[in-house]
């Protein structure tokens, strides 16, 4: 069958609240009340669920084999087929469409989580660097960030009075956001005077540390009509990866992401709403270009991250998935047509995944 | 209905203790090499690759897909990375066989990998999880207890394990890919070695390997091209708990049921018939017996008997058991499912020199990984289904 | 290295713009001629991780704390598990009725370790068994000393031996390992669903 001929949506949606740091629940209890959640507000028992799959990583967690003890969570007995990907649930979230996509399911269960907070989370992630010659420096993430950062601010295609414009919007916006790290009513002026953290990057400039979880269900055609008064659907996805020394890329542009958009065909009709997994403001301003979103102040047409993003809460393997669902409740609740929701994964937005989403029946 | 799939090319690296001759990157385009090399295909043919191993603390390297993009020809295509403990091997396989059979794909490169000599496998296996008791034996002293069990419930000769280790030791003498090459092994040497885990000896453990396997999986345009495909009849996985009242660890559920629903696919209603030849995940040699039975070879009890009549030695029997040597001859945890996965496709596209099975048409592969919960499998064969 | 000369698969052409060569310089690496090639590196790699337990955990270690052993009941199944996680991989609801168990367990299953790989304070061999303690509908593991590991059978009842009162901490380490108790053993009903 042509690729993308089974209508897919999204009909539920749960979140943890995003907390800097969750130290009294381990990582199956957290993930418990979201995947109750999104059962139980469609009525659905596990049985009734054709496939899951899940995203995590064994780096943050600390330990080897974590996703074997959160799997628990699902209750998989009877058993159940299941799949996981070391990598953000928009990534397994992709895998799953794929398997409604075979015919083989029709239904599926998609869930991410990470505590960030149990490690040092700039330096794990630089275990994912070149271990030849770029591990063995420990370039921690904010390091790489202030890189692409310079990098951007070298081309003339950005400042810091624009960064700082986009820390603050992002900060407003997320107080209406209960499951939101951070929010705040820092103006850009307030932000400006701060002193910067890795120059060019400012405190505000840069993603918080958090520990949460989200949990998503995938419906086909009728199915979904029936689980939901207002399905969100899937009309395209697709991700491309990039090459990965950042020496060979250029930091201030996202190919991946402009090729990504393309392929689940985004340009075929306007979107009025973004959600971008930009940990960084920097990268907020490359990915609205790549996307073709126009000015990246959100002013305009299209409204960029009315959830906050990954700036107010960034529970690292389950930001990029909590982008997807942000825009599909939107979706759902009649607040956009067309929504693109982003993912990202690697240094520099290495790679990226590019979800598309409309309403109607 | 969904598209069909067929395996157009495999490729694989010796597979050794330590391969210290080669880099991570290396390793994998080895084996993608020569797969792509089988395909008759340039890395400009891939449209998507699926990469998959297990716990990255086996290497030190986290997410190394990222790093491997550009080995791999990745750059500008979609990749994934699956984990799904040791079967992850043949659920990568499946999730590459699932963007063709949904139409996404044409032709996906496959790839999986363990370079564990890296970092120390055996602290990464066994490492502690907090607030958890530490395992006290090992990987071993977790199977060893049922296997016990199982010999307790089938009253199975002492020596069946013996005859395993054997047999899979002898059978990788012909697979010049294979880690461990025992040339002086007999019957009495791998009876006489010392028991680790009382009742699993040395001799009837898997080695610890560094290796990679490779498929080019392609739909039925490509395949139609190829002079040899080996088409997917049926596949599946399940996964149960490690922990579950009413668990079954000596027969599991999850393995019953994955296998059911595969033969249901595949239009199989007696695997020892219907199927040629198996490459089925075997680690510690008494789970020859307990996976013939439960993947329905056997009546439950009786899976020792065909061991111990020789029924799955290549040559004398009729449902020889990995040809390859199986996993007690060569280990790579990450690559070991999507071995089994691969050997059942080259037995079926002809591809195994001395350890082919004659006129082997329908082979089944077989993966299993955490404590005996997590199973994937996938039958094979050269008529397009 | 590997055996294929060659010929391989022809080099890829990328997509515009997602990958460039940067200009590179050769002249220098005829300077490496006669330089011993790096074959390999250590790189040592540490990372700390504060690590929780878990509302579950935490409570039967507090009760460990204090000799006692508990399970956890399962809300949907009233099945009992211990050591408690969190979840019911029955229903994967929460567990959080705490249930007494009582100091004996049945040896469902055993081996006997050949090689050390518990370090000091345990001589080989060791026994290491699946342990169905009594009021569990789970099995754990646990040592097994102070008998000779020939006279092991599955059916063995078993108790803890502690740790002194003032070496107890929160930990199941407490319970340094399991000895018989002398009683016949338990009929194969009690534990039938565990072998």
């Amino acid at each position: 069958m042509p690729a993308g001929s089974r209508d897919v949506a999204i009909v539920a949606v749960a979140q943890t609240e995003h907390k800097r740091s969750e130290t009294i629940k381990n990582d199956v209890e957290m993930i418990m009340p979201v995947l109750a959640e999104v059962k139980s507000s469609l009525g659905l028992t596990q049985a009734d669920l054709d496939f899951t799959c899940s995203g995590s990583t064994d780096y943050l967690a600390g330990t080897a084999f974590s996703f074997v003890t959160t799997l628990d969570g699902v209750g998989p007995m009877p058993p159940i087929a299941e799949s996981h990907v070391e990598q953000d649930g928009a990534w397994a979230l992709y895998e799953a469409w794929v398997k409604i996509q075979t015919g083989k399911a029709d239904t599926a269960l998609v869930y991410a989580y990470g505590k960030s907070s149990p490690g040092d989370l700039p330096k794990v992630l630089s275990r994912q660097m070149d271990p030849y010659y770029v591990g063995p420096l420990w370039p921690d993430a904010i390091d790489m960030a202030a890189l692409q950062g310079r990098a951007l601010l070298d081309s003339g295609r950005s400042s810091q009075d624009e960064w700082a414009e986009i820390a603050s919007a992002r900060r407003i916006a997320a107080k209406a956001n209960p499951n939101a790290t951070i929010s705040g009513d820092h103006t850009a002026a307030d932000i400006l005077a701060t002193d910067p953290l890795k120059d060019p990057l400012r405190l505000h400039d840069c993603c918080p540390i958090s520990d949460g979880a989200v949990a998503v269900v995938l419906a086909a055609g009728d199915r979904a009509r029936e689980l939901s008064d207002s399905p969100a659907w899937i009309t395209g996805i697709d991700h491309r990866i990039e090459a990965h020394s950042l020496g060979v890329r250029d930091l201030t542009s996202s190919p991946s992401t402009r090729l990504a958009a393309e392929k689940a065909g985004l340009g075929d009709k306007p979107v009025d709403l973004a959600e971008l997994h930009a940990c960084f403001t920097p990268q907020e301003v490359i990915l609205a270009e790549a996307l073709g979103l126009g000015a990246a102040g959100g002013s305009g047409s299209v409204s960029i991250n009315p959830s906050g993003g990954a700036l107010s809460a960034n529970p690292v393997m389950a930001a990029g998935l909590v982008r997807i669902a942000e825009a599909a409740s939107r979706i759902s609740a009649g607040e956009s047509e067309r929504a693109v929701a982003h993912a990202t994964s690697g240094p520099c937005l290495q790679q990226n995944l590019v979800c598309v989403l409309e309403g109607g029946k | 209905m969904a598209e069909r799939v067929a395996v157009v090319g495999c490729g694989q690296t010796k597979h050794e203790a330590t391969r210290g001759d080669i880099s991570i990157p290396g390793l994998v385009r080895e084996a993608a090499m020569r797969a792509l090399i089988d395909a008759d295909m340039g890395w400009d043919d891939i449209d998507a690759v699926v990469i998959g191993k297990a716990p990255d603390f086996f290497e030190g390297v986290m997410m190394p897909e990222l790093y491997l993009a550009d080995a791999l020809g990745a750059v500008g295509k979609p990749m994934l990375r699956v984990h799904t403990a040791g079967s992850v091997g043949g659920s990568t396989a499946l999730v590459a066989a699932s963007l063709v059979e949904s139409g996404v794909h044409q032709r996906v490169l496959t790839v999986a990998f363990e370079k564990q000599s890296e970092s120390d496998a055996m602290w990464a296996l066994s490492m502690p999880i907090p607030f958890s008791q530490p395992l006290l034996a090992g990987a071993g002293g977790y199977f060893a207890p049922y296997i016990r069990a199982y010999m307790a419930r089938s009253k199975a000769p002492d020596d069946i394990g013996v005859m395993v280790a054997l047999k899979d030791r002898q059978h990788a003498l012909n697979n010049p890919y294979a880690h461990l090459h025992e040339h002086d092994i007999s019957y009495d040497s791998v009876k006489d070695a010392m028991m680790l885990w009382d009742p699993i000896r040395y001799s009837e453990t898997c080695p610890s390997s560094d290796g990679a396997f490779a498929m080019v999986l392609a739909g039925e345009d490509t395949a139609d091209a190829s002079p040899n495909p080996a088409w997917i009849q049926g596949s599946a996985m399940r996964s149960e708990p490690t922990i579950a009242a009413g668990r079954d660890q000596v027969n599991p559920a999850a393995g019953r049921e994955c296998a059911l629903d595969v033969y249901r696919q595949a239009g199989i209603t007696n695997p020892r018939e219907q199927i040629d030849t198996a490459e089925i995940y075997v680690p510690f040699s008494w789970y020859e017996p307990m996976w013939l039975e439960n993947l329905g070879f056997a009546e439950e009890g009786e899976g020792w008997k065909l061991t111990e009549s020789g029924a799955t030695t290549l040559g004398t029997g009729d449902i020889p058991w990995n040809c390859s040597g199986g996993v007690l001859s060569t280990n790579p945890i990450g690559a070991s499912g999507m071995i089994r996965f691969g050997e059942a496709a080259m037995q079926v596209r002809g591809m195994c020199d001395q350890r082919q099975v004659d006129g082997a048409k329908v082979a089944m592969g077989h993966a299993y990984g955490g404590g005996a919960q997590f199973f994937s499998m996938w039958i094979v064969g050269s008529e397009k289904p | 290295m590997s055996d294929d000369t060659g010929e391989g698969p022809a080099p890829i052409a990328l997509p515009d713009g997602l990958w460039f060569a940067p200009e590179v310089s050769v002249e220098g690496i005829s300077a490496l001629e006669g330089v011993e090639r790096v074959r390999s590196k250590r790189i040592p790699a540490r990372l700390d991780y504060t690590y929780t337990a878990g509302e579950a955990t935490s409570r039967s270690l507090a009760a460990m704390k204090e000799k006692r052993i508990i399970g956890e009941k399962c809300p949907e199944f009233g099945y009992v598990y211990t050591p408690p996680r969190g979840a019911s991989a029955n229903s994967g609801l929460p567990t959080t009725e705490q249930v007494e168990l009582a100091h004996r367990a049945i040896v469902t299953s055993f081996c006997v370790v050949n090689i050390s790989f518990i370090g000091q304070g345990v001589e080989v061999p060791y026994v290491n068994a699946n342990l169905l303690i009594e009021g569990a509908d789970t099995t754990t593991f646990g040592l097994i000393q102070e008998v000779d590991p020939s006279e092991i059978e599955m059916g063995m009842w078993v108790e803890p031996v502690w740790k002194p009162d003032e070496e107890l901490t929160h930990s199941w380490e407490n319970i340094k390992w399991w000895k018989p108790t002398g009683e016949p053993n338990a009929e194969l009903d009690l534990y039938r669903e565990h072998v």
